[in-house]
């Protein structure tokens, strides 16, 4: 036989046992031409444009599934950022464009569409405020979209201004979404230096300097992960890194190929691999088991830090080998309500966000679905979205924050999103003000890092 | 996607007739087997074939139906899926 019978068992055990799978592939769509300055037609030119690009996107995705076996899980659109395309648009808000979104979503029978979105790094246009302030509505009143603001880069420092904007627009599109725990706060991240080829939502948005249309894959894979540290005796710290390098080529060959077919068959660019373990609340696809069977008695003990540096960096050594093509997020993904593990440890009280945040100094994106008591000031999310944009921009990468102060709840008690996004413990924030701070405005220069020319 | 050759595995337990009655379909549907293994995973009896497809008027979808609902009434676990799905995993 010319392939090897372990291999063929080794990978099928991958996808039987060990949940691995293609998370999503994700089709970017140009929204650049649909520019109008009536929004209805706007809105026509989009719904048509994206229906059309999508038609066979789901079907030829179901077809390769079955072709090979692996499953793959979502199937999603990203597109320009709405602020961008609809800026001519002579309409005092974008809700509409938001509904649009959504119907064009589910008339290609996508799980999500991403770039309800804004980047506004440096400073907003007229089109860009009327985007965000159009956020809370545009959630509430919509299932598939997905919104992004880009507040921070390492070439020009932190939009303060915007920051603080942000921090109430978080409560508000809480507040709207009351009924289901402000659900619409998980479909809401708020970027610093966000790549503009991200399959993985809520962040997914289809960048400018991207092409017409172009397909991005997402894989995952945790619990491959960690059968591969388990399966090692007593291991040092290298061994493990060597596991995690070779398991991440193997699920990334997996997505390349993936990937290519979908693009081969759709006639569309094929984008970029993004090997992200994006944990989900099954048991055995987490991300904190993953660090805990490297010796840690619980996720956020001390040393949680250094071991998922080292998780971060095996996964992409080993995707880079693999694939010519990886981009996108590539590392690991600690969001909290995803993760049975992280859960765990919340309630356990080995995991704060204060540990969370350092953690995300070194993975692959930032504070992701936490829950924080509904009674937190505007001004206190504000400052989180701060500090974490801080991290991202003096250490040049991504940094992102998708947090929910669940209304009507306070520590102790826990929101249930359901499917992908998982249940939550509501975390604990400083009772100590950042509002005058917040206040201030303007922008926190960029760094000495970004004078590399 | 080059050929249209598809790596089969059946996972289960062991009892008489399992070939018998998997190769009976896959001669239904005109796949030819190029080559067939067989081990104990885990303690599991697992068959592997690799098998040639025509190269037309070859229904994936059906066969792969029909080869599942067979190893459902076998009691065992039936896969088909391209070889490339293998093949671009391990090997670079």
């Amino acid at each position: 036989m010319h392939i090897n019978p372990n291999e063929i068992l080794e990978t099928i055990q991958m996808v039987r046992m060990e949940h691995l799978d293609i998370r999503t592939v994700t089709m970017g769509i140009s929204l650049r031409d649909c520019s109008h300055p009536d929004i209805e037609v706007f809105n026509e030119n989009i719904y048509e444009k994206i229906t059309t690009r999508a038609k066979e996107l789901v079907r030829t995705t179901n077809d390769i599934q079955n072709l090979y076996g692996i499953p793959i899980i979502n199937k999603r659109i990203s597109v320009t950022p709405i602020a961008v395309a609809a800026e001519s648009c002579r309409s005092p808000d974008f809700v509409s464009v938001a509904k649009t979104m959504d119907e064009a979503a589910k008339d290609a029978q996508v799980d999500f569409i991403g770039g309800f979105s804004a980047l506004v790094h440096k400073g907003a246009t007229v089109g860009d405020l009327k985007l965000i302030n159009s956020i809370p509505e545009a959630l509430k009143s919509t299932e598939k979209v997905c919104s992004s603001v880009n507040v921070a880069t390492t070439k020009t420092g932190i939009n303060m201004d915007a920051v603080g904007l942000m921090g109430g627009i978080i409560k508000k599109t809480a507040n709207l979404t009351a009924d289901r725990d402000g659900i619409g706060c998980a479909k809401l991240v708020i970027f610093a230096n966000a790549p503009e080829d991200n399959p993985f939502m809520a962040g997914a948005f289809h960048g400018i300097g991207e092409p017409e249309c172009v397909i991005n894959v997402g894989v995952s894979g945790p619990g491959v992960v960690n059968a591969a540290i388990c399966e090692l005796e007593n291991p040092s710290l290298t061994e493990i890194s060597e596991a995690i390098k070779k398991t991440a080529f193997k699920i990334t060959r997996m997505g390349e190929m993936v990937g290519r077919e979908v693009s081969r068959r759709l006639g569309v660019e094929f984008g970029i691999l993004d090997l992200s373990l994006a944990p989900t609340p099954e048991i055995g696809d987490s991300v904190a088991a993953i660090l805990e069977a490297m010796g840690l008695e619980r996720c956020g003990a001390h040393g949680t830090t250094a071991a998922l540096a080292l998780l971060n960096d095996a996964v992409k050594k080993g995707g880079a080998m693999a694939s010519s093509s990886v981009g996108g997020l590539s590392g690991a993904f600690i969001p909290v309500s995803e993760d049975a593990g992280m859960i765990e440890a919340v309630r356990a009280g080995a995991l704060s966000l204060e540990k969370l945040e350092a953690m995300t100094s070194v993975c692959s994106v930032g504070l992701d679905m936490i829950a924080v008591p509904g009674d937190t000031p505007a001004s206190t999310l504000s400052a989180i979205i701060a500090d974490e944009m801080a991290i991202g921009v003096i250490n040049r990468k991504t940094t992102a924050v998708r947090i929910i102060p669940a209304p009507g709840k306070a520590v102790g008690d826990s929101v249930e999103f359901g499917g992908l996004l998982g249940n939550a413990p509501i975390m604990p924030v400083s009772n100590f003000s950042s509002e005058a701070f917040v206040k201030r405005g303007g922008r926190i220069p960029a760094p000495i890092q970004s004078l590399t020319n | 996607m080059a050929s249209s050759r598809f790596i089969i595995t059946v996972i289960g337990s062991d009892r008489v007739g399992i070939v018998a009655r998997i190769t009976t379909v896959m001669a239904n549907f005109n796949v030819n087997i190029v080559d067939i293994t067989q081990t104990i995973m885990q303690g599991i009896f697992t068959m592997i074939m690799l098998a040639e497809a025509p190269l037309e008027n070859f229904d994936l979808a059906a066969f792969q139906e029909a080869m599942s609902a067979e190893g459902k009434s076998l009691g065992v676990e039936v896969k088909v899926q391209h070889e490339d799905a293998f093949r671009f995993m391990h090997r670079i």
